[in-house]
């Protein structure tokens, strides 16, 4: 027992080592255990001076974000814990701009050492690459419209902090130990992880905006193995929030995980056919994956997707609508502010199946035309580009039961594997696991086949849509079922 | 340092820089290490490493930005039987080590005999990709301009090249590895990357093209157009081709793959199940499977991190083992896995120098270097009129596996029809599946053309990406499943 607490004194969770000051008061950032030379900078102190020295060097436009996440994870496989990790990491981005004839150029940099002349180097460095690049005309920091509110969007419960690595490490060991209880062919597994991570954004710009929020996430998935005549089939399960009461209870995944597994077992191939083919919502969300790839304004001013051009057209069938929403409250994507200071918001991609907007960073909303839409995003290093926040699938009505009962023959998909998407053209062919349906009944379980399609047919297939929507991550979407797709088997 | 012997130096090199970067020395190191052995505990280790990675792209016919990233930190291990403690910081200072040393003991239950660890710096014995110039150091403009060429060369090419985007990204990257049987190992890494995609259009149809090259070596190499040209006309050509290209047909045939980056392949089919930690846990469809037939015979498969400047290579893993040249299958039996030190030791075998990790802010676990099917006898042309209907696929996106159940897919960018033993109409779209254990054994041709691929390859497991490399002569596979649209 004794050396469990030790984790949990050194852990995150503990209260003395959840405060930043406190640690830096333990030693890891005080001036007088540091070998660097000088103090490292903290929050916005960091930024303000990478702006300010990039000013000094020459940029005339500069933008800075400071990440600092503190973070454990542990994982148990059987009654066994096979790793505890902790760590604390940091990472300041800086962009500048510098003008030449024509536009501005930019150049960016990144390092995790604070110190002020490591700082005052990167900004140095930064401009020193700008300087070595092309003017473009779209180039720059947004021209307005930073965001001036801050909305609560529950993104963390200060009480989690609190939180002892033991518990989180139980939880693990109640989702293995539930798994394994569910049937005596779950006779191993690849563990139960749990993680949780607290982080803290600071965002400034020359424009003069500077903001920041924290905000945490915590994690639990469980992926057991279960075995019969000599073949094994894994599975998993998952649950993610922003706080931990939020989380499904531990058992319940490990029971969820484990049945998934066991009813992969015995699985056979199927003749090539084309069939109705229905996503359970851990796979159908990956079908929005594709589609926010393909309505990211790169990709839409490099005319690198099937959707370029398209807007206003009705692209998938009227049962579809989508939504991207920053500022879901408690949303595993949700942040008050975009990559470039922009107010986040919601915008229905997909309305009744009519593509009504992009997802556009200032860049790319220049470069076409339009506006912003708040969907900068960007990790502390490099340059934001526009992707999804918290992105779903409007849920129908029909649980996926009554689905399955609709469909006389046909494919349930429960996994997909491999790469096979191609957003310029929408060639989709993948990898896939799952089900087989016979009469409205699932028969037996499907392994090693493909299925394959195009995306836009494919949202345009789409002919049933279920009501079980399940958040699991920060893109989610109910079982949906698509008319006719071709499925490669034996 | 005594300049003159070029192996002394390049023992002392990674060990100066952190010793003059950090205050890190041979004293800092025994303290932690003597922290991290207070409990009772089977191994323990260090891994301090510096990176700067750069990254310069093109598109729209200009250089619109340059990227710098310098990263470092230390991470701290300690393991006991199976279980591992680990904490990393990115600060390398002597309290953050401490700090992280003690939190990474804490998995061990008992208290330690006081002991005490005394290293000795090592040499990694050889440089498999020595480079007078870090890529860190190579100027800006020569990438900016190399890309412009690039560009202008891809846009002349064809008047249906529409978008170029082009990338030279490198790292360059100084690690230290401690360990508490008194090793002090470190390496210098470089590795750089060129890549071109090419959007064509005609008319609305538009398809994409991409090709790269990258390894262990002088950037320098990557600015010849011996060298960049091929790689323009490579991208250029498929995105053409794709203009051209027909739906894939669906079912199963049989499939002749080309020789070099379709060995992927065997990254995905056989590799990542002869991983120590999936067969230690045995969890791996391979498990308990050594000395059974896996392949056909005249099958060979190798993993190599010994060859000079690839981009799979290393002198020594992140844990400090040097690389080597380790057999899987031999002649169709299963003869070996890939292993790091904590899975050698559970499993009562030999680490093979597979220990590696994305960075400080990782655990190392077993992965592949370079891995790659010897050649066979066989003529690939003869190869190719020996299939009366089926598939040619010359190059592929990407692949992944299920580790448990044997299921793997890849996706080809590159494929062909075979009718009557002679190459068809292009195909676009073939992604393949089939069962680990059981693919090789339908083998029935092993071209005597082994090419090892471009050297681009990123291999992704548990959330951590490692540069890696595969290799195959042309192969012969049949009764393979292909899911294409066409039944």
């Amino acid at each position: 027992m004794s050396d469990r607490k030790t984790i949990a004194d050194n852990g995150l969770g503990s209260p003395q080592a959840s405060d930043r000051n406190a640690i830096a008061g333990n030693g890891l950032g005080s001036p007088q255990a540091s070998t660097t030379t000088d103090r490292a900078l903290v929050g916005a102190d960091a930024v303000a001076r990478a702006l300010a020295r990039a000013k000094q060097a020459g940029a005339s436009e500069a933008d800075a974000m400071l990440l600092e996440a503190d973070s454990i994870s542990s994982r148990v496989r059987g009654a066994e814990i096979d790793f505890v990790t902790q760590a604390r990491e940091r990472v300041l981005g800086i962009r500048t701009f510098v003008r030449q004839a024509g536009g501005l150029s930019c150049g960016s940099t990144s390092t995790s050492d604070l110190a002020p002349a490591t700082i005052d180097r990167m900004a140095d460095e930064a401009v020193a690459l700008a300087r070595a690049t092309a003017p473009d005309a779209s180039a720059g920091l947004p021209a307005a419209g930073f965001a001036s509110d801050a909305p609560d969007l529950a993104l963390f419960d200060p009480a989690d902090r609190h939180v002892a690595i033991e518990a989180r490490i139980e939880d693990a060991r109640r989702a293995e130990a539930a798994a394994r209880a569910v049937d005596a062919r779950i006779v191993n597994s690849e563990g139960s992880q749990v993680s949780s991570e607290f982080r803290s954004v600071v965002y400034g710009n020359s424009a003069g905006f500077i903001g920041s929020y924290e905000s945490a996430s915590h994690a639990l998935f469980s992926e057991p193995v279960a075995r019969e005549n000599g073949a094994m089939q894994r599975d998993y399960w998952l649950t993610a929030a922003r706080r931990l009461d939020r989380l499904e209870d531990a058992a319940a995944v490990g029971r969820r995980a484990a049945e998934r597994a066991l009813r992969r077992l015995s699985a056979k191939r199927v003749a090539t056919c084309e069939v109705p083919v229905l996503f359970e919502p851990l796979a159908a969300r990956s079908l929005l994956g594709h589609l926010a790839g393909c309505v990211s304004g790169g990709a839409i001013y490099r005319e690198a997707s099937f959707l370029a051009g398209r807007l206003g057209e009705r692209i998938a069938s009227e049962l579809v609508t989508v939504i991207d929403d920053g500022r879901l409250p408690g949303g595993l994507g949700s942040r008050p502010f975009d990559g470039e200071g922009q107010p986040t918001r919601r915008n229905v991609i997909l309305d009744q199946g009519v593509l009504k907007t992009y997802l556009l960073d200032s860049y790319s909303a220049r470069k076409l035309g339009m506006k912003s839409t708040g969907s900068a995003a960007r990790g502390a290093a490099g340059s934001p580009s526009p992707a999804a926040t918290n992105l779903w699938l409007e849920p129908g009505k029909l649980p996926p039961e009554e689905m399955i009962r609709r469909t006389e023959r046909g494919l349930l998909v429960t996994e997909l594997i491999g790469m096979g998407f191609n957003p310029v053209t929408g060639d989709y062919s993948r990898g896939a696991a799952g089900q087989w349906i016979e009469d409205g009944r699932v028969v037996h379980a499907v392994e090693e086949i493909t299925i394959a399609g195009q995306l836009g047919a494919m949202l345009a297939a789409i002919d049933l849509v279920g009501s079980d929507l399940l958040w699991a991550g920060s893109v989610a979407a109910p079982t949906v079922r698509i008319a006719n797709m071709t499925v490669a088997g034996s | 340092m005594s300049g003159s012997d070029p192996a002394e130096a390049r023992r002392e090199a990674p060990v100066a820089f952190f010793r003059e970067r950090f205050g890190v020395d041979a004293r800092t190191v025994e303290r932690a290490l003597g922290v991290a052995l207070e409990r009772r505990v089977d191994a323990s280790d260090l891994y301090f490493e510096y990176g700067v990675q750069d990254a310069v792209v093109l598109e729209e016919g200009i250089v619109k930005s340059g990227e710098r990233h310098v990263e470092q930190g230390v991470g701290v291990r300690v393991q006991t039987g199976e279980r591992q403690g680990y904490a990393h910081s990115d600060e390398i200072t002597v309290e953050s080590l401490e700090l992280a040393a003690t939190t990474a003991r804490a998995i061990s239950e008992s208290r330690a005999a006081p002991s005490r660890v005394a290293v000795q710096a090592r040499g990694a014995g050889r440089d498999l990709y020595p480079v007078a110039t870090a890529p860190s150091e190579v100027p800006v403009a020569s990438k900016v301009k190399l890309l412009g060429e690039m560009d202008a060369y891809a846009r002349s090419r064809d008047a249906r090249v529409k978008q170029v985007m082009a990338s030279v990204v490198s790292q360059h990257q100084h690690v230290l590895i401690a360990t508490h049987d008194g090793q002090l190992v470190g390496d210098v890494r470089p590795l750089v990357r060129l890549n071109i995609q090419v959007i064509a259009a005609d008319g609305n149809h538009r398809e994409v093209g991409y090709q790269g090259t990258g390894g262990r070596y002088e950037m320098a190499r990557l600015f010849d157009p011996e060298v960049w040209k091929p790689l323009v006309d490579d991208a250029v050509r498929i995105a053409l081709l794709n203009l051209d290209a027909v739906p894939c047909p669906a079912g199963s045939m049989d499939v002749v793959l080309g020789p070099g980056w379709p060995g992927i392949l065997l990254h995905e089919a056989i590799g990542h199940g002869l991983e120590g930690d999936f067969n230690r846990k045995k969890t791996s469809a391979f498990s308990d499977r050594l000395g059974q037939r896996v392949a056909a015979p005249g099958v060979t498969v190798v993993d190599d991190g010994t060859i000079p400047e690839r981009r799979g290579s290393l002198n020594v893993d992140d844990e400090g083992t040097p690389t080597q040249r380790t057999v899987l299958i031999e002649d169709g039996v299963l003869v070996g896995y890939l292993q790091d030190k904590l899975n050698a030791r559970l499993m009562g075998m030999e680490p093979t120098g597979n220990g590696r990790r994305e960075s400080y802010a990782h655990l190392p676990m077993p992965r592949m270097t370079n891995t790659f099917m010897l050649a066979g006898p066989d003529d690939p042309a003869e190869i190719l009129r020996s299939v009366e209907r089926g598939l040619y696929a010359v190059s592929f996106g990407g692949g992944q596996v299920d580790i448990t159940s044997g299921k793997f897919v890849f996706s080809a960018n590159e494929a062909y029809r075979i009718e009557n033993g002679r190459l068809g109409a292009p195909v676009k779209g073939a992604t393949l599946i089939g069962n680990g254990p059981d693919v090789l054994t339908r083998v029935t041709r092993i071209g005597n053309d082994l090419k090892l691929d471009l050297g681009v390859g990123s291999c992704g497991k548990d959330g951590q990406s490692v540069p890696v490399g595969v290799g195959l002569p042309t192969l012969r596979i049949d009764g393979l499943t292909v899911g294409g649209t066409e039944t």
